[in-house]
């Protein structure tokens, strides 16, 4: 973002937590603010000391990153209200967006198909009569919910009767909002993502299609772009619904679509990520848009000045997150201090990382650590690339999840591109070698 | 004999299930910390009656860190 700013002449100004002040990106800035104690609730969430920071900086416009406050309607408008810019959507389209049941219905109206489902149920009697028409499996879903928390598969009535009080529980205490409603579960399907951009004119295009099927507890893990054996017309239809939604809720700036991709070529509308996402490298490689820039650029009121025919996908990217945890521990988080630490580098590979040699990684937020982005003009050549980088990569000091990473890269079923949201697990039933 | 039950991972405790005094059998949750956005529960080793809670809510906790201890 840092960099983003500087190629359109903007000063970057960085706000830190005290757990944060010797990261990377505090000195890479113009400018720096700290913002208060380690637990994101005092610093990074805190919308007065975030404000205070963004004042007495003198900073134009605010860009929220991809975590945090970034999808937190109430923060733009503060943002606003106090005469700057925000750089992401109007809020009433992150709003239309956070309730996850009423985007369902919104998209519904708009004719984006949504996975079958039920609305806001109020009670687990209602949610086994609701089950029992839809047809099981179902997944309970928490209306305000994010990140797969809240989310439990239920195969038979004694599963939804069992999980539902909690799943209740574990929602109101997470986003302080306890409703739960239920979609149909559809088996060996994939998650694919369209990206869009939309801006303050009327103009909305997509930028292609990102294949985040590869996760672990809900959270992404690999992502690529192309997606592998899709067809085109499935793709296009795609991309054709992502733009209706945004247009539906009056979308401006860069958004993402989920979609499930059930085995039949049926697509369902998911969710809707108002802001950018981690795995947006990859889509900048295939199509040589910065998102970044391009985020600045409409939050300024330009026009997209592209037109859908403009927008070309080249090559093959893929992007692997490095996270601090232990995958044989079924990913328990390992935070600690990072005591060697050497980056792979040289062409056709970015390495984006929030950490360096000696960096303390704290367990106060996410355990991402570094993406791996690499590219080739062909699928084959750009995961070779990227298993020649993890095979340089050597870090030191904190479990990490780099040999699964490249378990997957060398998977036959992963190289032929057979890909399920089940398929880490899968992975992980057999035995390593 | 009493056994310490011990901190698995760095973070803070976000929520404590059980109190001092309680029996206890052997895989109940006692409390769950909170590590990189994760929620760890931290489950009786065996069981026993909850002697003592050691930490409270939102303390931060090292790995190894004596949680409770149950007799």
């Amino acid at each position: 973002m840092i960099r983003a700013c500087r190629a359109l002449g903007i000063e970057a100004v960085a706000v830190y937590s005290e757990a944060d002040a010797t990261a990377p990106h505090v000195r890479e800035a113009d400018a720096a603010f700290g913002i208060g104690p380690p637990p994101a609730r005092d610093s990074y969430l805190n919308v007065a000391v975030l404000l205070r920071a963004m004042k007495e900086s003198g900073a134009d416009a605010v860009h929220p990153g991809y975590g945090f406050l970034s999808e937190n309607a109430a923060f733009a408008e503060a943002v606003c209200d106090a005469g700057a810019v925000f750089v992401g959507p109007p809020p009433p389209a992150i709003r239309a967006m956070g309730d996850k049941a009423a985007a369902r219905r919104r998209m519904l109206e708009a004719g984006v198909p949504v996975t079958p489902g039920t609305g806001l149920l109020g009670d687990v009697e209602e949610a086994v009569v609701a089950a029992g028409a839809l047809g099981y499996p179902v997944m309970i879903k928490a209306s305000a919910g994010g990140g797969g928390i809240g989310m439990l598969p239920c195969e038979d009535e004694a599963q939804l009767r069992r999980g539902f009080a909690s799943a209740a529980s574990r929602a109101r205490s997470s986003f302080g909002d306890g409703s739960l409603y239920l979609e149909r579960l559809v088996h060996g399907a994939r998650h694919i993502e369209i990206q869009i951009a939309a801006d303050a004119h009327g103009g909305v295009i997509h930028l292609f299609e990102r294949e985040c099927s590869i996760q672990r507890r809900h959270q992404k893990v690999l992502e690529e772009a192309p997606a592998p054996n899709l067809r085109l017309e499935v793709r296009d239809a795609m991309g054709e619904a992502a733009v209706r939604a945004a247009r539906a809720i009056h979308y401006q700036n860069v958004g993402t679509l989920e979609f499930l991709l059930a085995p039949s070529g049926e697509f369902y509308f998911m969710e809707m990520n108002t802001r950018l996402q981690v795995e947006h490298p990859v889509t900048e490689w295939t199509t040589g848009i910065d998102l970044v820039q391009l985020q600045l650029r409409l939050a300024a009121g330009e026009p997209l000045g592209l037109a859908q025919a403009d927008v070309k996908q080249r090559g093959h990217a893929v992007e692997l997150r490095l996270y601090a945890e232990d995958p044989a521990k079924n990913f328990l988080p390992s935070p600690g201090e990072i005591t060697r630490l050497v980056w792979p580098s040289g062409p056709d590979l970015r390495v984006d990382a929030g950490v360096e040699n000696g960096s303390k990684v704290p367990p106060f937020y996410d355990p991402l650590l570094a993406k791996l982005i690499a590219r080739g003009d062909t699928r084959e050549a750009a995961i070779a690339r990227a298993r020649e980088a993890l095979g340089a990569l050597v870090i030191e000091g904190v479990k990490t999840n780099a040999a699964l990473l490249a378990r997957v890269l060398d998977d036959p079923a992963f190289r032929r591109g057979e890909l399920s949201t089940s398929y880490l697990s899968r992975l992980l039933q057999r035995k390593p070698g | 004999m009493a056994t310490n039950v011990e901190a698995q991972i760095t973070g803070s405790v976000w929520k404590i299930e059980k109190a001092a005094g309680e029996a206890i059998s052997e895989g109940d949750v006692i409390m769950i910390l909170e590590s990189m956005k994760m929620e760890i529960p931290v489950e009786a080793p065996l069981g026993g009656r909850l002697a003592e809670i050691c930490v409270s809510e939102g303390q931060s906790v090292d790995e190894g860190a004596v949680l409770a201890v149950i007799e």
